[in-house]
């Protein structure tokens, strides 16, 4: 299954950015971007190869293509691309509510959602969360989210972001808050298809607030249990992924994204081990091989 | 359908009737209309005429009443296409070809009538599909995949709500969508009992990848060549000769085919359509607009837009302001932010682009207005007619808004009727259910309004719209919101000069006058002498569209 994530945040809180930059920094990883509608500036012209109608060819094997208002459409035409893509990033718009693109996917059985990285402008959210009319919706996106990217961090004052980050988890509790400039954040934190790559190639992670860790299980584990484990707060992920061993001997696949976690059955060549991506500080390796 | 036309469309000819109303305001009523080239070379007796020079004179009509033709301000061409599935609509309804299909007052009668439709089909693979089904007035309850399985399990089955947010499959139909099973976690795909789902699918995102394994393919919204012609005949039936599509994809080869049909010589109606807003930015939309505007034909009107702001009221989707819906639900969606609404609004007015925007809500009313107010300051427009589509829950102060803003309102009068029950006790509350579609403050407040049935969601029908605009009778009986009912002479203004006002296009259709095009609706009853009660029944004979003759009977 293509793992699917969803890129939300209002207008103007940095989305075609970010997808700019995980363009950027895609390094092999195929990428393939749905944007609602190619705006002036959707993709920055240096990445782009090709354009045809609706579907831009991007350096490295990456696509974008707008889907209108036709998403379920869109998504049937990237399942049979050939090869199909590593992973699609869906681009919502500014008033759409992210859950519902996420429940979309049950429709769709060739994707799976790899959570909802809502994008917030850290200097105007409170501001546009109690706007008149796109207050609700604002809030509602960041209720959707699994990881807040708190944008534009440069330009608030320092004072006013701990607010920020305060009344963020007030809105959800349980969202994991990175912090970023410009939208420059590690695609591992974004895509899970890199966090993969993350731990095959042992990459430093920026910024200097985020660590990736491996965990050896030392013997079977309850899946469920332990993906749950991980996905709690207070453990301090923002991901992981990783092969365990069950109680009964069959090889499971677990999936974490913030609050969000997942337990498939995997095959029985997989290693062991779980790459963990969290905050530095407050995930510990301690911690994490207590609960293995 | 035949062509009972002039000979020469230069030679003059002159119509007599019982009566002409012409909405002209310096002759309201005369005898006789002369036309020439399909245009109108003057209205009043046949004297004043006469010097025109040579003449036939046309007496088809002279126990028939002519009204200008009636101009639908928002419909969608797609009802000719959806007269290809079965009906299952609670009321009585007419198809294109003049057969009215009687209102189905059971889930059992819809499902004998889906009975009868199946026994005819040959190939036991094809889909089924039935649309209009309203189990609102059929005691609510609902409709489920074990129904649809009575009348076949082998073939996918589908049928479309009146709504069209709701669609209710089979068995098979599921079974095909891989969805015939336990475990599907999704809001819009309620479960039976046994885990599965019950095959009602609420909302586009869980109709799309079902509907296509039951005939309803993604480009509902476009009708085809059939679907339009098809539609074509509904408006001679009902009087129209001007209509909206209002809001199509408008890619190249839909606005091939469209300027196809409405370019045959027996094609009856000028089509309006505008260009939906959605998957593009306000430039490109604009500019689209304007590369449509330059194929524009006179029978097919390109170059116009149309918005969305929010849902729908029934639906739950409407924005509200407060205190919001009456049952407590949630408020509605944005379907546009109005950052994007200002940007379209600022790039068309510059372009000399005319935006039909709909709203639902007040609260999408309020937004509309705030945003254009503040554009128009900027950009300052005379006579730019910028309209609200619906506008069902606008109040008296949003009335005076739209005045100061010289914006037109176009409101869902058939709504009234066909929901105003529910609104009532359901979404929105007796007090502002009163209030729904209040033409007459509009009137009263000197806003430009015209009236609609939204084709296919109510049934093609501008004397049915005005009927329901000046009795404001729900489909229980009651009527609501007597303070708003209008004049008949207002309501039939509304359906003729009224809505070719929204569409800047009161110069040339709308009223029986000199100069305009030979567009008539020709009705046996005069609904000005009738009970107001009746004027939804006066019968109409057909129309004249550009001087063409079209008999309703010989389609
Ligand atoms: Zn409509």
């Amino acid at each position: 299954m293509i793992p699917v994530t969803v890129i939300g945040g209002y207008l103007g809180s940095g989305k075609t950015t970010l997808v700019n930059h995980l363009l950027r920094n895609a390094n092999g990883v195929r990428l393939a971007v749905l944007v609602n509608e190619f705006g002036e500036l959707a993709i920055d012209e240096d990445l782009i190869e090709a354009q045809a109608d609706d579907v831009i060819s991007i350096a490295g094997g990456c696509v974008c293509c707008s889907f209108g208002n036709d998403l379920t459409a869109a998504l049937g035409n990237m399942a049979m691309m050939d090869p199909p893509p590593d992973h699609v990033l869906i681009e919502s718009s500014g008033v759409a509510i992210p859950s519902s693109i996420v429940n979309s996917l049950v429709f769709m059985p060739a994707f799976r959602a790899d959570g909802i990285v809502v994008l917030v402008d850290a200097e105007t959210v409170q501001r546009s969360a109690s706007d008149k009319y796109m207050g609700d919706t604002v809030t509602r996106q960041i209720a959707d989210a699994d990881i807040i990217l708190l944008n534009k961090v440069d330009l608030a004052k320092a004072g006013a972001l701990e607010a920020t980050r305060a009344w963020l988890h007030i809105q959800n509790y349980a969202v994991r808050v990175v912090e970023s400039i410009h939208g420059v954040v590690p695609p591992e934190i974004v895509l899970e298809s890199f966090l993969v790559r993350a731990r095959a190639g042992g990459k430093h992670i920026e910024p200097s607030h985020l660590d990736v860790m491996t965990i050896m299980p030392t013997g079977p584990v309850d899946a469920r249990v332990l993906a749950r484990a991980l996905s709690d707060l207070s453990v301090g992920l923002v991901r992981a992924k990783g092969f365990v061993t069950q109680l009964d001997g069959t090889k499971a696949l677990i999936q974490v994204v913030g609050r969000r976690f997942d337990v498939t059955d995997a095959k029985a060549e997989k290693a062991d081990g779980i790459v963990c991506l969290g905050f530095k500080g407050l995930m510990s390796r301690e911690t994490l091989e207590a609960l293995v | 359908m035949t062509l009972t036309g002039i000979p020469s469309m230069t030679a003059t000819t002159i119509f007599s009737a019982k009566k002409i109303i012409t909405m002209n305001p310096s002759q309201p009523e005369v005898s006789h209309v002369a036309v020439r080239e399909g245009r109108i070379l003057g209205a009043g007796d046949l004297a004043s005429l006469e010097a025109w020079g040579e003449y036939t004179l046309d007496d088809r009509f002279e126990d028939k009443i002519l009204l200008p033709g009636f101009v639908e301000g928002h419909a969608h061409t797609m009802e000719g296409t959806l007269w290809r599935y079965v009906y299952c609509g609670f009321f009585d309804r007419m198809d294109p070809q003049g057969k009215s299909w009687g209102g189905l007052k059971s889930i059992d009668s819809v499902l004998d009538r889906l009975k009868d439709a199946e026994a005819k089909m040959v190939d036991p693979e094809e889909p089924l599909s039935g649309w209009a089904l309203d189990p609102i007035y059929m005691g609510n309850r609902r409709v489920t995949r074990q129904d649809l399985d009575s009348v076949s399990s082998m073939r996918p089955i589908g049928v479309l709500h009146a709504s069209g947010h709701i669609l209710n499959v089979n068995s098979k139909a599921l079974e095909l969508a891989g969805l015939f099973k336990e475990g599907i976690n999704h809001p819009g795909m309620p479960l039976g009992d046994d885990g599965i789902p019950t095959g009602e699918l609420y909302g586009p995102e869980t109709m799309t990848p079902v509907g296509v394994h039951v005939g309803f393919n993604r480009s509902l919204t476009d009708s085809d060549e059939k679907g339009l012609r098809d539609f074509g005949k509904l408006c001679v039936r009902t009087g129209v000769t001007t209509v909206t599509d209002l809001a199509a994809r408008l890619e190249d080869s839909g606005v091939e085919a469209m300027l196809r049909v409405t370019g045959e010589s027996t094609f009856p109606a000028r089509v309006v359509p505008l260009k939906f807003f959605m998957g593009a930015t306000a430039k490109e939309t604009v500019d689209r607009a304007l590369e449509l505007k330059g194929k524009a034909t006179d029978m097919c009107r390109l170059g116009r837009i149309k918005a969305i702001a929010d849902g729908s009221i029934q639906g739950f989707s409407a924005r509200m302001r407060w205190p919001g819906y009456h049952n407590g639900a949630p408020n509605g969606l944005w379907y546009t932010a109005p950052e994007q609404l200002e940007d379209l609004y600022r790039i068309a007015l510059n372009a000399n682009v005319q935006v039909h925007t709909h709203t639902n809500g007040d609260e999408a009313t309020e937004m509309v207005l705030d945003t254009l107010g503040s554009v128009l300051k900027d950009v300052p427009h005379p006579d730019h007619r910028f309209t609200l589509q619906h506008c069902q829950l606008a109040d008296a102060a949003q009335f005076r808004r739209m005045k100061a803003l010289d914006m037109c309102v176009n409101l869902f009068a058939n709504h009234h009727f066909y929901w105003g029950d529910e609104h009532y006790r359901l979404t929105v509350g007796p007090e502002r259910a009163l209030r729904m579609n209040a033409c007459r403050t509009a009137i009263d407040t000197g806003v430009p309004m015209a009236i609609h049935s939204d084709a296919p969601v109510t049934p093609l029908g501008p004397l049915f719209t005005a009927w329901a605009a000046v009795n404001r009778i729900t489909a229980s009986g009651r009527t609501q919101g007597e303070r708003e009912k209008i004049k008949v002479a207002e309501a039939l203004k509304a359906i003729t000069i009224g809505a070719a006002y929204t569409l800047h296009m009161d110069d040339e259709v709308g009223s029986i006058e000199v100069g305009k095009k030979a567009d008539f609706a020709v009705l046996e009853d005069d609904p000005t002498q009738m009970s107001v009660e009746a004027i939804k029944d006066a019968r109409v004979w057909g129309t004249v569209q550009g001087g063409r003759v079209f008999p309703a009977a010989s389609l």
